[in-house]
């Protein structure tokens, strides 16, 4: 069995997996990293999505073996410990979420939406976030909450840090 | 001191703390000491005899504990419930929940490997042998009900499950001579709910008690039914619902697979896990809508209706599972909508065929019935040269009829349909849109547009016992609630309405802060697990608020009658000298003498002066059932753009006005409102179950199963009248499922108004670019259908994928 050395929220881990262990539930079921939900098996719904030196990948379409020496965030791995993320906290303050099974992966492709963009329009949001399925919200309170987070994190640059 | 009110503040969720770091408590996050993973083969064929199942290869990979077929569960695996048998005479067949000897539908289970890793388990079911005999895939309902047809279930010797009437009024004396008569025939095509968390179940076993987890709506019902279905003791089975990723009534069901798990715990004496696939869910959790309707409405000349008929045929699948065969009668009292007319007849049948079932999915018989009626007030409108909304006024409840007895036998409590209407009218710039309209039809520009209404209501709140009791459902609608005042002043409440994403943990502590004045934080709302919530009757049909919520609210009045007496009491004063406000107990007219509840609360622990024969604990049960059901009620308005070159739709703009009665929390109402419109869009626009000729579902992925991303969504503008229900002491109605059950019929009727110079009645859903141009250019077969052929904005590379069939068959 292929070994793999891999960062996930800060910690290394080094681990025997089978080549065909995908990246999704290596975080889960290996690593207990149960905060990336999946979604679906086509990646299609974007549940999983995870954060792999920096950019977004649905970690359901990535081996555990291809994360080989690379720095993986997961929802859990947001925030410094104290506060939340400015994506986490726009998502509870504009009512983002409902059920919240989509909203890890939600946050994480954001993330790398703002990224390339620091101040999307709209229709920009909605089509950086089309990778990403939600069946609760509709949607809008979604683009309102990434808008609101890029204007946070544009006026305090700093806290995008907190992503690493 | 008075606090601000929690009940209408926009209180941001407590729930939403674990949900967006990840905390979460999903039932597929659960591992156990020993845990064991199963994996169903499924029937890769629509009907067929099994004349032989091979699993012994499979018990021989590696990692593999068990493999058994349906003929190993057999003695002991019963039936899957049906909870609604509608008629005394309904076709109710058995419904193993691994089949035996017959497969009705792709993806049904027929054999189950248990193994030590997902991986394994899944690897293993290629390994099994199964021998097949097909039969006739049964899949048109028109085709099914005719003489000689094959048959679904041959020892029934009919596809027919039930047929169920109902008439109001002198129909005859409606439609002889009247001066208009329209005659429509719509389909409500078949859905997949699709909530984002796929289902899961874990069953642990400790000697001979069962715990059973599962990503369900209703643990209190499904414990009753997995206990009468297994013979396992009731009080032996706990069920919890720990964090339920969305359910929209797919995940009010009994699933074959919960009976699977907990019978192999049993016969393991190991913990088993099962997590379905997407794949697998597409063709396994039940579907929803699947109806063909055929209308007649009768007006007057001047568009006053005299009768409507309304004939069904309901897709029942291969199977009636929990409340399958009633999901089309709620409907049954929705067809009239806010409409007065002199005379009524409903017929439904419930047709089998080899699918997979169907049963309540978000709506549940409304949104089919609201689309019915609401299509036909535009084909009045325009059969008349009237304006839509005129139509509808001259015909609907005016404000000051209610309470109102409609001619389906409901009594409408309370509603205002001019002033949703008013409001709405405005918010949309109707007048500017219509004169846009004119103007674009006027210069023949390529891109027309359309304006859409739908001015709906509900039935919700489900509901009254003795309502459910004559219309033969096998429970009541009652919920239950309860309150424990703590030591310290803390309070925890106790539902037994199981959320799944929302919000009851914000709302139900937003309504004890208010009632018995203590900090919003100071409230815990417990619910989902039967050991903790031991009575209730779960979340579904926009209940929860209208029905537990009052539970709740009776509950908190109860622990308030207590803690007076304990106070009185404790202030030497007499009971009705006391007053209750903010929290605190005090002598009318000597506010300086007062306790407050926390006060009383910890008073009553200590139980060291308490009043005669008062029981030292604080706290309440209360169970309400309603007298009448709820009845939301709202104007939607639609703009679409429609491109007759490509037969593309475009959703300009959405404006919703919904009265949902009094709000607790505005914030957690405009989100229901948004989700609900989503999902009814997604209806008129872009999803739909396709089976090929061999009755194989194509659509078994998200790739092939369109549900809208944000690029396919326009932005809503939303807003709300405030017509209180009378029928209960919040004042509430229900929003769940409000939004879903409006925007089909908005959104159809306005492609349909773009198209009308065209000479277009109607477009077959979801109305893809290929049908609108199909419609446009007069109609013509359809094409057979091709999965993944919506495409929105945000779907690019949809129509691509059209060839690319998935196969359920086999399916881990």
């Amino acid at each position: 069995m292929p070994r793999v050395s891999v960062e996930v929220d800060g910690v290394r881990y080094d681990d025997d997996v089978e080549p065909r262990l995908l990246l999704a539930h290596y975080l889960r079921d290996r690593l207990g990293k149960v905060g990336t939900p999946i979604g679906c098996d086509t990646s299609n719904c974007g549940a999983c999505t995870v954060l792999m030196d920096g950019m977004s990948v649905k970690s359901c379409s990535v081996l555990a073996v291809q994360a080989e020496g690379k720095d993986v965030t997961t929802i859990e791995g947001l925030g410094d410990g104290q506060g939340l993320h400015p994506l986490q906290r726009a998502f509870h303050e504009e009512h983002a979420l409902q059920c919240g099974y989509c909203t890890p992966g939600m946050i994480m492709a954001a993330i790398d939406l703002l990224k390339e963009n620091a101040d999307p329009s709209e229709d920009e949001i909605r089509e950086g976030l089309e990778g990403n399925l939600c069946r609760c919200t509709g949607y809008q309170n979604i683009v309102r909450a990434v808008r609101r987070a890029a204007d946070d994190m544009r006026q305090s640059p700093a806290q995008e840090e907190v992503t690493r | 001191m008075t606090a601000a009110p929690e009940i209408g503040s926009a209180r941001l969720r407590s729930e939403d703390a674990r949900l967006i770091t990840g905390r979460t408590n999903w039932t597929d996050n659960i591992q156990l000491p020993g845990l064991l993973h199963a994996a169903f083969l499924r029937s890769p064929v629509s009907h067929a005899r099994i004349t032989r199942v091979d699993v012994s290869a499979a018990r021989d990979r590696p990692g593999v504990i068990a493999v058994f077929s349906g003929a190993d569960f057999a003695d002991e695996q019963g039936s899957l419930p049906c909870a609604w048998p509608v008629t005394e005479d309904m076709v109710l067949p058995d419904h193993p929940p691994i089949a035996v000897d017959e497969v009705r539908y792709v993806g049904e289970p027929v054999a189950v490997v248990v193994a030590r890793d997902r991986y394994a388990a899944a690897d293993a079911l290629e390994a099994i042998d199964v021998d097949y005999e097909t039969l006739p895939p049964v899949l048109d309902m028109e085709e099914a009900i005719k003489e000689g047809a094959d048959l679904v279930h041959s020892s029934k010797g009919t596809n027919k499950s039930y047929e169920w009437v109902f008439s109001g009024g002198d129909v005859d004396a409606a439609f002889r001579d009247a001066p208009v008569l329209l005659e429509r025939r719509y389909v409500q095509q078949r859905l997949i709910p699709s909530a984002m968390e796929p289902r899961a179940v874990v069953c642990s076993v400790v000697g001979d008690e069962y715990t059973l987890w599962s990503a369900t709506q209703i643990p209190h019902i499904l414990r009753l039914m997995l206990a009468m279905v297994t013979g396992i003791p009731e009080h032996r089975l706990r069920v919890i619902a720990p964090d339920v990723g969305g359910g929209f009534g797919s995940k009010l069901q009994v699933y074959g697979e919960e009976v699977a798990c907990l019978l192999l715990a049993k016969r393991l004496g190991r913990p088993v896990k099962w997590t379905e696939s997407r794949s697998e869910g597409n063709a396994t959790v039940h579907h929803g809508r699947d109806q063909i309707q055929r209308l007649s409405l009768a007006s007057d000349a001047d568009g006053r209706i005299r009768g409507l008929k309304v004939d069904l045929l309901a897709d029942m699948g291969a199977y009636l599972m929990l409340v399958t065969p009633g999901v089309p009668l709620l409907g049954a009292f929705m067809f009239n909508g806010i409409y007065k007319m002199d005379a009524y007849h409903f017929k439904c049948a419930g047709i089998f065929t080899t699918k997979t079932p169907t049963d309540a999915y978000r709506g549940a018989g409304r949104p089919e019935a609201t689309f019915a009626i609401e299509r036909l007030m535009d084909e009045l409108a325009d059969e008349l040269s009237l304006d839509p909304l005129e139509v509808r006024r001259r015909n609907w409840i005016k404000h000051e009829e209610f309470p109102y007895e409609t001619i389906a036998g409901l009594t409408y409590d309370s509603g205002n349909y001019e002033a949703a209407t008013d409001k709405a009218r405005q918010l949309f710039e109707y007048d500017k849109l219509r004169a846009e309209q004119a103007g674009r039809r006027d210069r023949g520009d390529p891109v027309q547009l359309g304006i859409g209404v739908s001015t709906f209501t509900e039935m919700c709140g489900l509901a009254p016992s003795r309502v459910l009791g004559s219309l033969a459902y096998g429970a009541g609608g009652w919920e239950h609630a309860s309150v424990r005042m703590l030591p310290t002043g803390k309070v925890e409440v106790v539902t037994g309405s199981s959320a799944h994403g929302q919000g009851h943990e914000t709302a139900w502590a937003q309504i004890t802060a208010d009632r018995l004045g203590v900090p919003f934080e100071d409230v815990r709302v417990l619910h989902g697990d039967t050991s903790i919530s031991p009575k209730g009757m779960d979340t579904y049909g926009s209940r929860s608020l209208a029905v537990g919520g009052v539970a709740l609210y009776n509950a908190c009045d109860k622990v308030i009658d207590k803690a007076r007496r304990i106070a009185a009491h404790m202030l030497e004063a007499d009971e009705s000298d006391l007053e209750f406000a903010n929290g605190s107990f005090s002598v009318r007219g000597v506010p300086d003498q007062a306790r407050s509840i926390q006060e009383v609360s910890l008073a009553t622990f200590a139980a060291h002066d308490l009043p005669e024969g008062v029981e030292p604990s604080l706290d309440s049960d209360a169970t309400h059932d309603p007298d009448n059901f709820s009845f939301p009620h709202g104007t939607h308005l639609c703009a679409a753009e429609v491109d007759t070159e490509t037969g593309f739709v475009k959703l300009r703009s959405y404006v919703a006005v919904d009265d949902v009665g009094k709000v607790v929390n505005p914030l957690i109402v405009e989100g229901q409102v948004h989700g609900g419109l989503a999902q009814g869009i997604a209806q008129a626009l872009y999803e739909e179950a396709v089976y090929d000729a061999d009755g194989n579902l194509t659509t078994t992925t998200m790739a092939d199963y369109l549900l809208p991303s944000a690029a396919d969504l326009p932005t809503f503008t939303t807003d709300r009248t405030e017509t209180p229900a009378t029928t209960n002491p919040l004042g509430v109605k229900g929003v769940g499922e409000a939004g879903t059950i409006a925007s089909t019929p908005a959104v159809v009727n306005a492609i349909v108004d773009a198209l009308r110079p065209y000479g277009v009645a109607d477009v077959p859903m979801p109305c893809t670019p290929e049908r609108v141009w199909r419609a446009l250019r007069g109609g013509g077969p359809e094409p057979s259908p091709q999965p993944g052929a919506g495409g929105g904005l945000g779907s690019a590379g949809s129509a691509d994928s059209a060839d690319s069939t998935g196969s359920a068959g086999g399916a881990a």
